[in-house]
């Protein structure tokens, strides 16, 4: 087990050095440079090229990835070229937005479509598992952003219980901060969780199937005990597979979500920062997401070898 | 008063009947093997014992477990006896055991299942349980994972679970099928002694009836769903009343009528000290590779029309020999020829024309999405210009009627044959190229005895009429005895023996030959056995 984590942080290292590479060098390649965008069309050479000396534009490509790379591992992500703030400040108000949006979506998503994906399986080919199919069809089917307009109409308009949108920060208590993140919340968690659901349904039906399955039954377990003993902890290796892939998608890919509920987080730092060629700023949050997410692929590959002895004594 | 008894028993799901009015009963300390062919519903009816079938079967009749009717239980009734008073030892041992728990805890659950005690107690009666079924604690552990056992300790597992109780029946539906043959007499020898110990009724599900003569104190046979014919297994022997039961008996025994072999041609194959090794995964980070060498310096000819024998149990490395026969894997030492030319995976494609392969599984080695003409014709990528129109359809109706089938079936669909009809196609695919050696790789360990039977005589016959050699591959002694003239005996990557078939068979020199001819399960002497019944029952 402990080569087998040894690998997998080896593993986890070099991606973050292969991603880091990719990164400074596609974003290098992308036309549009920051410093004649930043002065304007009517910009005097000269003037540029003083903003370009200032902004550490003019090292070489190599002197500036490693004052990047650096720079990052003391938590240093440079400066906006656009609003002459640290980098670092910015991704940290946002990612008290952003992260705990995700994780809440994610486990929303998790507790709905785990019993959801379990009662269907359970029940295949019965009314119950076609109402959960018919369900998940629509979940998957509908974009997550008229949900979130749904939510609104119902939740904050008319019945209102929540606020229709903005986030009234940390500091005013987890559970109002907690409060203001939860129509955004079901609104992606709703499709994620039809989306997993299914994946539950379609892994314990392949389970169920299995040997194994027969010999509980043959041992005197019910159909229930021998489903939540033996069939589940199988199902899990797809299903950790997805809930690994959601996370990353869910931490990025609120964008119109965020849009929709006014909240300040990491998609829309990125959309403004590309919109205004604020490299830094686009590079940063890029590798941070990144890093997120690799870490997640290493947490979820520690997870099969929790659930699977055979990962474990295989090195 | 029977342990079990079945009475009148049908069963059907939807309009498929499976089962007709099957009536047979086990004594206490009884050994009742249900015998037949595939489809004969034999593992329905320990299904139908167990209570477990699928949802949409409908039965009718009885099943008395003591003075227990079975088919009128509530389901919580029949959990309490399932494990507890019915044990269940099944087929395919790789794949009954939950891969993800230990093998400890998975025969504790049937103890804690149906008993209250604390888990400590529960493990140490599995601990007992799987140290009597023979994996003892100091080498197989409680915390031993499935993954980490061979085929055959894991069926001791699964045993170990299913009289973990100690229930008065056990069902055992296939035990010893997916067993070498010293492995499957070491299991029967256990489940004999522990019928006898607990006093056991045994049902025996199994298609091989040298099993069933050896194991069994009564026989039931099966057809489609029928008791054909039951009794005393010595008596039965003796006198088999129905014409199915004599077909089965025969087709067991059948003695292929193999031409004679021609002495004094030259060598086709020639396997000069073949040596083949897998890399192993590393298990040091910068540790050099380590290897394992499945084949270990074979050496051995086939020469024109001869047919030789290759037997071994699973892991000697048949399998491994056989790809690189072909050419599909390089050797690491050692040298392949085949009619002259150096075999190797590089080889050109009009060398691989002259030898062909038929594999194990009729129902998987085919495309279903292509008909039978196309799949027949697959070789003929090997030839430089291939036959078209009339004359291809022609060569297509000549290997059709070769191997006993009808040209106008070229037009059909993989999915319309039965597995005897697909081995056939299998053959027919070999012998399209015109070929001088064929592999028959366990080309009949998947089929029913009386359809092997006739797939063995057609193998004879093309051999006769086309002067073939082969390569006869297989686990199954008694098969390799009757089609070959010499015989290889492998084990651990080498040949430890090799000599004319019957001179091996009954003179072995190795004591891995002699290990492996004792312990396949052979087939009484009929006739002796009726002298001797008719001796018991004659007037004093």
């Amino acid at each position: 087990m402990l080569r087998y984590t040894l690998k997998r942080a080896l593993s986890l290292g070099l991606s973050l050095v292969v991603a880091s590479l990719v990164i400074f060098f596609v974003i290098e390649v992308v036309p549009g440079d920051p410093a004649s965008f930043m002065l304007g069309l009517n910009a005097q050479p000269d003037t540029i090229a003083a903003l370009r000396s200032e902004l550490g534009l003019d090292a070489s490509k190599l002197e500036r990835y490693l004052a990047w790379v650096g720079g990052m591992v003391q938590g240093d992500f440079g400066t906006s070229y656009t609003y002459r703030t640290p980098v670092t400040e910015m991704i940290g108000d946002r990612i008290w937005v952003s992260l705990p949006l995700a994780l809440y979506a994610l486990t929303l998503s998790t507790l709905i479509a785990f019993p959801a994906g379990i009662y269907a399986a359970s029940r295949r080919g019965k009314p119950g598992d076609m109402a959960v199919m018919g369900a998940t069809q629509l979940g998957v089917a509908v974009p997550n952003f008229w949900f979130a307009m749904m939510l609104v109409l119902i939740f904050a308009i008319n019945l209102r219980w929540f606020s229709a949108g903005g986030f009234v920060g940390w500091e005013k208590g987890i559970p109002a901060a907690i409060k203001s993140l939860t129509l955004p919340a079901i609104a992606l968690a709703l499709p994620q969780s039809a989306i997993l659901a299914r994946v539950m349904r379609s892994a314990l039906l392949d389970v169920l199937g299995e040997d194994f399955m027969r010999t509980a039954r043959a041992k005197g377990l019910t159909r229930r005990q021998a489903l939540m003993r033996h069939g589940l902890r199988n199902a899990l290796i797809p299903v950790l597979t997805i809930i690994g892939m959601q996370f990353s998608f869910l931490l990025a890919g609120a964008i119109i979500i965020e849009q929709v509920f006014f909240l300040p987080g990491l998609g829309r730092l990125i959309f403004q920062s590309i919109s205004a060629r604020d490299l830094i700023v686009v590079e940063s949050v890029v590798m941070l997401l990144v890093f997120l997410v690799i870490l997640v692929t290493f947490l979820v590959d520690l997870a099969y070898a929790a659930v699977d002895p055979r990962l474990r004594s295989r090195t | 008063m029977s342990l079990l008894s079945v009475q009148n028993l049908s069963l059907s799901i939807g309009p498929l009947s499976i089962l007709k009015d099957v009536t047979f009963s086990i004594a206490p300390g009884e050994i009742v093997a249900v015998t037949g062919e595939s489809g004969s519903g034999k593992s329905m009816t320990a299904l139908a014992v167990m209570q477990l079938l699928p949802d949409s079967a409908r039965t009718s009749g009885h099943i008395m477990l003591g003075d227990e009717e079975l088919t009128a239980q509530s389901e919580k009734a029949l959990c309490a006896m399932r494990g507890n008073c019915v044990g269940m030892v099944f087929q395919e041992p790789m794949t009954a055991l939950n891969p993800l728990h230990p093998i400890g805890q998975q025969v504790a659950e049937t103890i804690r299942m149906h008993a209250v005690m604390p888990k400590a107690e529960a493990e140490a009666q599995a601990a007992a349980m799987l140290t009597r079924v023979g994996l003892p604690q100091d080498r197989f552990p409680l915390s031993r994972y499935p993954h980490e056992l061979s085929g055959g300790q894991r069926q001791r597992v699964v045993i170990a679970m299913a009289i973990a109780r100690r229930p008065r029946l056990l069902i055992a539906d296939e035990p010893t099928t997916a067993l070498d043959v010293t492995t499957q007499a070491k299991i029967l020898d256990l489940l004999k002694d522990l019928v006898e110990e607990f006093d056991m009724g045994l049902l025996m599900i199994t298609h091989d009836l040298a099993v069933v003569a050896d194991m069994a104190d009564r026989i039931v046979v099966m057809r489609k769903g029928e008791v054909v014919e039951q009794g005393d297994t010595k008596h039965l022997l003796a006198h088999m009343q129905h014409p199915y039961t004599k077909a089965l008996f025969a087709a067991s025994q059948h003695q292929v009528d193999l031409p004679n072999a021609e002495d004094g041609h030259a060598a086709i194959l020639s396997v000069q000290n073949a040596v083949r090794d897998y890399a192993l995964p590393r298990t040091k980070l910068f540790a050099p590779r380590t290897f394992h060498r499945a084949v270990k310096g074979i050496s051995f000819d086939i020469h024109q029309g001869e047919r030789v024998g290759l037997v071994g149990e699973s892991g000697c490395g048949k399998s491994t020999l056989t790809r690189a026969i072909l050419g599909l894997e390089p050797l690491q030492d050692g040298s392949i020829t085949a009619f002259g030319t150096p075999v190797a995976p590089d080889m050109p494609a009009q060398a691989r024309i002259k030898t062909q392969v038929v594999f194990q599984d009729p129902y998987s080695s085919f495309n279903p999405r292509h008909k039978v003409g196309r799949i027949l014709t697959e070789p003929f990528h090997l030839v430089d210009t291939p036959p078209t129109g009339a004359a291809l359809t022609q060569i297509i109706g000549e290997v059709l009627t070769d191997v006993g089938l009808q040209p106008s079936e070229a037009q059909k669909y993989i999915h319309e044959f039965s597995g005897g009809q697909r081995q056939r196609i299998a053959i027919a695919r070999a012998l399209i190229t015109k070929p001088e050696l064929i592999i028959f790789d366990e080309a009949v360990s998947a089929l029913d005895v009386s359809i092997r039977a006739q797939i063995l005589d057609l193998i004879a016959e093309l051999s006769r009429r086309h002067n073939l050699a082969y390569l006869f591959i297989s686990h199954d002694l008694s098969v390799v005895r009757s089609v070959t003239d010499r015989l290889l005996v492998m084990q651990n990557g080498e040949i430890v023996e090799q000599g004319e078939t019957q001179t091996v068979f009954t003179t072995p020199q190795h004591p891995y030959t002699q290990t492996l001819i004792n312990a396949a399960p052979v087939l009484p002497d009929l006739t002796a056995l009726r002298d001797k019944t008719e001796t018991a029952h004659a007037p004093a």
